[in-house]
């Protein structure tokens, strides 16, 4: 659409001259651009989700597992508890470890309190975890000297090392019962990445872990009807 | 003669510097952004430390929802339509190019696969009602081993999901597994897709989430 504007030229009463301007009218063509723009953003989405990689340990794997919890000093267990709750136990299980609750111990999954996961985690495995603070200082400051692949392989080294030859790193088994929820579960794995937790893997529970459980919180849901029933019957 | 000056002010404004504007906004909103692609349930995910970007290729995506319906979804058409036919000649299902056509239209589909064909029969506005129905044994795909009888009263262990996932897998070699997930799913929900998954040696795969920002940290 295009206006045509008369421009009045002043002065001599009878000779006026015609003066035309060509110009665009852009007013509809902005409309419509606004209109394509409000389209593209309720209908788009700009954030790609993010993903978490796991690796699951297979039916032969998890053999390798049991022997990896054999390195009794190494393994930290966390239990997945009913509404969010979360226990834990470090080393080797034994049966008298079972028959004890106090054996479980109760984190919190918020970071700032004392007792939280986070903070019993990075104790354990301070060595790695500040030699990869290090090195994500190092790719801050120099951020063209360290691409993404090279700080991934770095960091992997460091917990390969610390994990095979300097046996510091603490394997964790992660175990979600069936009152847990699959948001339990990636926030533990978020910890693992948190925490540089090199050696981590995602197990079923065991019977013993279940009356272990159940112990600690007397809640009856943790167990099979069956063992409901020993439970009344001893 | 006296110059007698009119000066008719002009209301015009040029708006081309403002057509500028949005046409560059609009460019930028073209390029960078993808489609919300709609997905016949809701799903609230865990957020999570990770950066790491899906790829966005070669990616078939369980969806699982809050009360444990499992939906699919294939990023390549072609890969999805070749996948239906595999699972179709498992049960002796043979579909209609029509239905093949419609089937490959779907965003992400969870229907069991003997009540498939009568799902692609139906016109859209009536296959988006019959996805909301989500109480219906016919709605999401069955996962974990459902024990069939056949005449004789044999027991033959099958597994629907593990299906589509092995066909899935034989048409495209490529192909990246991803779970998307609700966070209020109840683990036993989720295990029985991961240990599906277990059992057809899928081991790697990714766990959509989002991002966990400050606040929620």
């Amino acid at each position: 659409m295009s206006e045509v504007q008369v421009k009045e030229t002043g002065g001599g009463g009878k000779n006026k001259q015609k003066k035309q301007q060509l110009r665009v009218d852009f007013t509809p063509m902005v409309d419509m651009n606004m209109l394509l723009i409000t389209f593209f953003m309720l209908c788009s989405s700009l954030l790609k989700p993010e993903t978490l990689p796991i690796n699951m340990p297979s039916d032969v794997d998890v053999k390798e597992e049991e022997k990896n919890k054999a390195r009794a000093s190494g393994a930290v267990t966390l239990l997945l508890g009913s509404e969010d709750e979360l226990y834990y136990y470090a080393g080797e299980v034994t049966d008298a470890d079972y028959a004890n609750p106090d054996f479980l111990i109760k984190a919190s999954w918020n970071p700032e309190d004392p007792n939280s996961i986070r903070q019993y985690l990075m104790e354990k495995n301070k060595g790695t975890y500040e030699e990869i603070q290090a090195l994500k200082k190092q790719r801050q400051d120099f951020p063209k000297e360290m691409p993404d692949s090279l700080f991934r392989r770095l960091s992997d080294e460091i917990q390969n090392k610390a994990m095979k030859e300097l046996k510091i790193a603490p394997t964790v088994i992660i175990k979600p019962s069936d009152l847990s929820s699959y948001k339990n579960m990636v926030d533990a794995l978020d910890e693992m990445l948190v925490c540089n937790i090199g050696a981590y893997a995602v197990v079923e529970l065991t019977d013993g872990d279940r009356r272990l459980l159940f112990d600690k919180t007397k809640n009856s849901n943790y167990l099979t009807e069956a063992e409901i029933a020993q439970a009344n019957g001893q | 003669m006296a110059k007698a000056k009119v000066k008719k002010q002009s209301t015009f404004i040029d708006m081309t510097a403002m057509s500028d504007v949005t046409v560059l906004l609009l460019t930028f909103f073209m390029l960078t952004s993808t489609f919300v692609q709609k997905e016949p349930i809701d799903v609230t995910t865990p957020a999570s430390v990770s950066e790491i970007k899906i790829p966005e290729t070669n990616l078939l995506t369980i969806l699982v929802d809050s009360k444990g319906k499992i939906f699919l979804s294939l990023d390549n058409d072609n890969d999805k339509r070749a996948t239906l036919e595999a699972v179709g000649a498992d049960y002796g299902i043979t579909f209609t190019p029509k239905q093949l056509n419609t089937f490959k239209a779907l965003e992400a589909f969870g229907v069991p696969i003997r009540s498939m064909a009568g799902f692609l029969d139906l016109p859209s506005d009536q296959q988006d009602a019959y996805m909301k129905n989500l109480d219906s044994q016919r709605v999401g795909i069955p996962a974990g081993d459902v024990e069939l009888k056949d005449a004789k009263g044999l027991v033959a262990s099958d597994n629907e999901f593990k299906r589509w996932v092995a066909h899935a897998n034989e048409v495209n070699d490529e192909l990246q597994i991803a779970i998307k997930a609700d966070k209020t799913t109840e683990y036993p929900v989720v295990r029985t897709v991961m240990d599906d998954l277990r059992k057809m040696k899928k081991n790697r795969y990714l766990l959509i989430t989002s991002l966990k920002t400050a606040s929620s940290e």
